[in-house]
């Protein structure tokens, strides 16, 4: 193919193509991050692990491990099927489908804070949902308390749920838009119910899409306690929450470098382990 | 496929053209570097001002009026910022050696990291004596050092707002204005069974709450005396035995107040201790309902901590003269009063309290007042000297509470565990007790 | 045209043939089609009428209870001062300017990244994609002291120059990566096909792959826009007197009462639903192209 030959003739384009990205990036963040991360290990002589064992040492670091790996694990499958689920009726196109559409992604564009102080005003003792419940009749109910961690943790989730989907949920439609109609009325045509159709013509077709959906949702929602911390201060700790109150509160910034690393680990385990499974083969072989 | 018509939406000409001149756009207005967004570019002849408190909008809006009203010899760009960011910009402007900021005002607690990043001020310390800032405001100010390393600007307590719908649970025989720990836990208990089962008291245990203060300046100095020394004595097991009988008459919400006064307006708590900025907007609308009363006593007296708030000068800082100006007219009588008339903090300069103070702050100034002038008043610190390492021992006094009442875990060995880690923390820094424990000898857990 | 050559209908009495939907199922399935929108619209939008009915309701109607549910004390006085106090107007001045910059440059540097990525399975792709993620995966704050000095001794301290940098390496993961997957369903044929038709590299990018995945810009152009707009922590370090307006306000808002944190929450939401407002339209314009 000419246009191989073409490439390795200087700088293959590939390379030149990326490269503003990765200059850029360098340029900005090589320096601090080097001495950014290099805090989590350097104390007043040198080299050292006591920060990483004050780290473990502290009470919350355990619980607030668990409690992100616990959301994770919990919400993200929880968004994916509601993201996909939204996507594919709007893919029906019903009526009003453009005010629909608009109305699902408006969360996208509030911030954590206000996501949070909305359900936190939902949620709170004297809130709208409990206004709702007493006009009912029935018993108010103290669902963030530290005394119902369940219910701490079905609100955290509730809230989250509410304010990440429409980042999946605009990808996954995107996605949907290059997908050509043809194999799926093929599929009809040859008796394939709308189920069959799901599995083995439209999803293989939005596997990018999905890869990418999943690796930026995960990372960000490694990142994410703002909401968390609104609704339910410490009662519910998260890792990056604790970055911050190392960094801001307990004013060590060694320690939060430490958390920070540990994000970023779990975060890279996690892309590697998506592009992994979720390769493209059919783009291996390109030319 | 010879069809050459492309099957993408159209966008139409018009559209291109305006996307494209609105692409173009924004980096031409980029290039004027931004719109100033407080009111000075801190360019020439003005002075920029960083400070954490009156972020809120109505606070900073009258507080910039008095600026505006009050400083006279320079502009004054005011910049409030929640405490992380505070100490990221004076640590990075100062470390890189490129100081826009002319000004800092923070908490005794924001500024303490920063004592080797702040330009001594003896000079000016001297040039106000005669505004008679108190003895021991200007020890704190040293910061552990041999130099001032700020002025000392408004000070403030911790009061005990009640709402007068709790007065029907109030044991007989007791007065609000003078109580005891064990009146205001019967109080407490009273009112809790009285409303139903649901507790009326409430103490700020959120994550931005200051509940650690009420142990450190509070609770401990009024039960044992002492605030470090007496860590884990007989007395401060009792005193946290009676915190554990408190916080079961307490209402649980407490873990997310952060500020008092909306619970309070909103009817969620009648009870409340809080810092007196954070109270005061209770009783604003209808402040004949409320009462502002000290804190109660214990055994060894009636403990409280005072908050001071502190200007200082980053090293390196543009326009030394002008800024110092600017602070010796915020430490003039007059501009203090309107900070107390306006935001509620107190005057740390000699100033009589007018009589046409709003009848909230009226109310607290009386608390206050009360407090600090009772007879077995035990004045407690904030810690002094403990650098970055502040927030660590205030987060040893959260984990306490925790353990003890929250997670239920027996008292002498949460306090013994807890006494090991505040030593190790003391014995890297080897600095001298403060108030309310003896002065002089290395501060450790005994 | 490329559709399978010979795919008709195969004639009616075929077993094979699916029975047309009859009008009731069809008329039900619409129904149900409509349900399940209106389900999901009351889960999204509730929040919202909740944020603006609290942000324009009285002060005292916030401190009752229970709260009501209906716009019955409404003021716009909470609105009204929370927008004269200082610095809104400029901060929203800043916030337009970053956000539309960091959007230009953004899809500048980004696009090309992905359409390299989509299109060449060159060596070190997985570690370039995870050299990107990088950034989004560590907690920013961590960085504060370090990045505000690397701006401080270029000068470009309290800068709008510095959030737009900012801003751009932290939007470049997402621009790169879902253009990258949107570019994946271009197909190769019609760049070939326009090579074929004498355009070079450049136009048959700009005119037939580019208008194709619009969407999946469009979708990046609004995260973009959406995340510089709300970013707060990095604004704040990188900026004293020329703030954007969450740093200048967010901050701010966490100490203030309820009723302002939810005016200032609303008021911050406006202009970036405007924007998606604009987006949408590029995003969802192609529900399946037939034509291949």
């Amino acid at each position: 193919m000419p246009r191989a030959r073409r490439r390795r003739a200087r700088l293959p384009t590939p390379i030149l193509l990326i490269a503003p990205s990765l200059v850029f990036m360098t340029a900005l963040f090589a320096w601090p991050l080097v001495v950014g991360v290099a805090q989590a290990f350097t104390g007043v002589d040198g080299p050292t692990l006591s920060h990483a064992q004050r780290m473990l040492d502290d009470p919350y670091f355990w619980p607030a491990a668990r409690n992100t790996v616990l959301l994770i694990v919990v919400l993200i499958p929880l968004q994916f099927a509601f993201a996909l689920t939204m996507a594919l009726v709007l893919r029906e196109r019903p009526r009003f489908s453009g005010l629909y559409f608009y109305i699902w992604v408006v969360p996208l564009a509030i911030s954590d804070l206000a996501a949070g102080l909305v359900w936190l005003s939902i949620f709170t003792d004297r809130g709208y949902l409990n206004s709702v419940l007493d006009r009912l009749g029935v018993e108010p109910y103290s669902w963030l308390s530290y005394e119902h961690p369940t219910t701490v943790f079905l609100a955290v989730l509730i809230a989250e749920l509410w304010r990440a989907t429409s980042l999946v949920f605009v990808i996954i439609v995107a996605g949907l838009q290059g997908i050509p109609q043809d194999y799926d009325e093929a599929a009809a045509v040859f008796g394939a119910t709308y189920w069959q159709r799901l599995r083995h013509v439209i999803l293989p077709q939005l596997r990018p899409s999905l890869q990418v959906a999943m690796i930026l949702r995960t990372i960000l929602a490694f990142q994410t306690f703002a909401v968390a911390q609104a609704l339910a201060g410490r009662d519910f700790p998260l890792l990056v929450g604790e970055t911050y109150h190392w960094y801001n509160t307990l004013q060590n910034a060694n320690v939060a470098a430490v958390i920070a690393l540990v994000v970023l680990g779990a975060s890279m385990v996690t892309s590697v382990a998506y592009l992994r499974l979720l390769r493209d083969r059919t783009t291996e072989v390109a030319t | 496929m010879t069809n050459s018509s492309w099957y993408g939406p159209r966008v139409s000409r018009r559209a291109a053209l305006g996307l494209g001149l609105g692409v173009a756009a924004a980096p031409a207005l980029a290039a004027c570097g931004g719109v100033s967004t407080s009111g000075a570019d801190g360019g020439s002849g003005s002075v920029s001002f960083l400070c954490t408190q009156f972020a809120p909008v109505e606070e900073r809006q009258r507080f910039e009026q008095i600026l505006s009203n009050r400083v006279t010899t320079a502009k004054v760009a005011y910049n409030t910022a929640d405490g992380g960011v505070f100490a990221s910009t004076i640590q990075s402007q100062v470390e890189a050696g490129k100081v826009q900021v002319g000004l800092v005002g923070g908490l005794h607690g924001e500024l303490a990291p920063h004592a080797s990043r702040l330009t001594d001020l003896d000079d000016l310390v001297t040039a106000l004596a005669d505004r008679g800032i108190e003895a021991d405001l200007t020890d704190l100010s040293k910061l552990g050092g041999n130099a001032a390393k700020y002025i000392p600007w408004m000070q403030a307590s911790y009061v005990v707002a009640v709402n007068k719908k709790a007065l029907q649970w109030l044991p007989s025989g007791a007065d609000p204005q003078k109580l005891t720990y064990d009146q205001l836990l019967a109080w407490a208990a009273a009112a809790k069974a009285g409303n139903g089962g649901k507790a009326v008291l409430g103490i700020p245990a959120g994550p931005k709450g200051l509940y650690h203060r009420f142990f450190q300046g509070f609770l401990l100095p009024s039960f044992t005396g002492g605030q470090i020394t007496t860590f884990r004595s007989p007395e401060a097991v009792q005193a946290w035995q009676y915190m554990k009988e408190l916080w079961a008459n307490t209402t649980p919400a407490s873990t997310n107040y952060d500020f008092m006064q909306e619970p309070l307006q909103r009817g969620e708590v009648l009870i409340a201790w809080d810092h007196v900025a954070r109270l005061v907007n209770a009783p604003k609308e209808k402040p004949d309902d409320w009462l502002m009363v000290p804190a109660p006593r214990g055994p060894k007296g009636l403990g409280y901590l005072l908050v001071v708030v502190g200007l200082g000068i980053p090293r390196g800082a543009p326009d030394v003269d002008k800024v110092k100006e600017v602070i010796k007219a915020l430490t003039n009588p007059d501009t203090q009063l309107d900070v107390l008339r306006q935001n509620a903090f107190f005057p740390t300069v000699k100033a009589t309290l007018p009589s046409d103070l709003p009848p909230n702050i009226s109310l607290e100034a009386a608390a206050v007042q009360a407090q600090q002038g009772a007879s077995e008043a035990v004045l407690s610190l904030p810690p002094v000297g403990l650098g970055a390492k502040d927030g660590e021992v205030s987060q040893i006094f959260k984990n306490t509470f925790k353990e003890i009442c929250l997670d239920r875990k027996p008292v002498p060995q949460v306090l013994d565990a807890q006494a090991k880690q505040l030593n190790t923390i003391l014995d890297q820094l080897k600095v001298p007790c403060w108030k309310p424990d003896p002065a002089g000898q290395t501060c450790k857990v005994m | 045209m490329s559709a399978p050559a010979a795919v008709r209908r195969p004639p009616a009495p075929a077993a094979t043939a699916p029975p047309r939907p009859r009008r009731s199922s069809r008329r039900r399935k619409a129904v149900l089609l409509q349900l399940a929108c209106l389900a999901i619209t009351a889960f999204m939008g509730v929040p919202l009428y909740l944020i603006t009915l609290a942000a324009l309701s009285s002060r005292a109607a916030l401190n009752r209870f229970p709260l009501s549910l209906l716009p019955t004390d409404l003021s716009t006085e909470t609105m009204s001062r929370f927008l004269d106090s200082t610095g809104v107007v400029p901060g929203f001045v800043n916030s337009l300017i970053v956000g539309l910059s960091t959007l230009v440059f953004a899809l500048l540097v980004g696009v090309p990244a992905g359409y390299a990525l989509s299109r060449y399975a060159f060596r070190g792709r997985d570690p370039y994609q995870l050299f990107l993620l990088l950034t989004r995966a560590l907690p920013i704050v961590v960085l504060s002291v370090p990045l505000a000095k690397v701006f401080l001794t270029t000068n470009l301290y309290d800068t709008t120059y510095a959030v737009t940098l900012l801003h751009t390496a932290l939007a470049l993961p997402t621009t790169v990566l879902i253009t990258a997957a949107v570019f994946v369903s271009v197909p190769r044929d019609h760049e070939e096909a326009a090579a074929v038709l004498g355009a070079n590299a450049a136009q048959a990018f700009v005119r037939v792959v580019l208008p194709q995945a619009l969407p999946g810009i469009a979708a990046s152009a609004m995260f973009t826009f959406v995340m510089s707009w709300n970013e707060v922590l990095g604004a704040a370090i990188l900026t004293l007197n020329q703030r954007t307006l969450p740093a200048q306000v967010l901050a701010t808002l966490a100490d203030s009462p309820l009723a302002y944190r939810f005016a200032g929450g609303l008021a911050l939401v406006l202009p970036a639903l405007v924007f998606i407002a604009v987006m949408r339209k590029y995003l969802v314009n192609m529900w399946g192209t037939t034509l291949r």
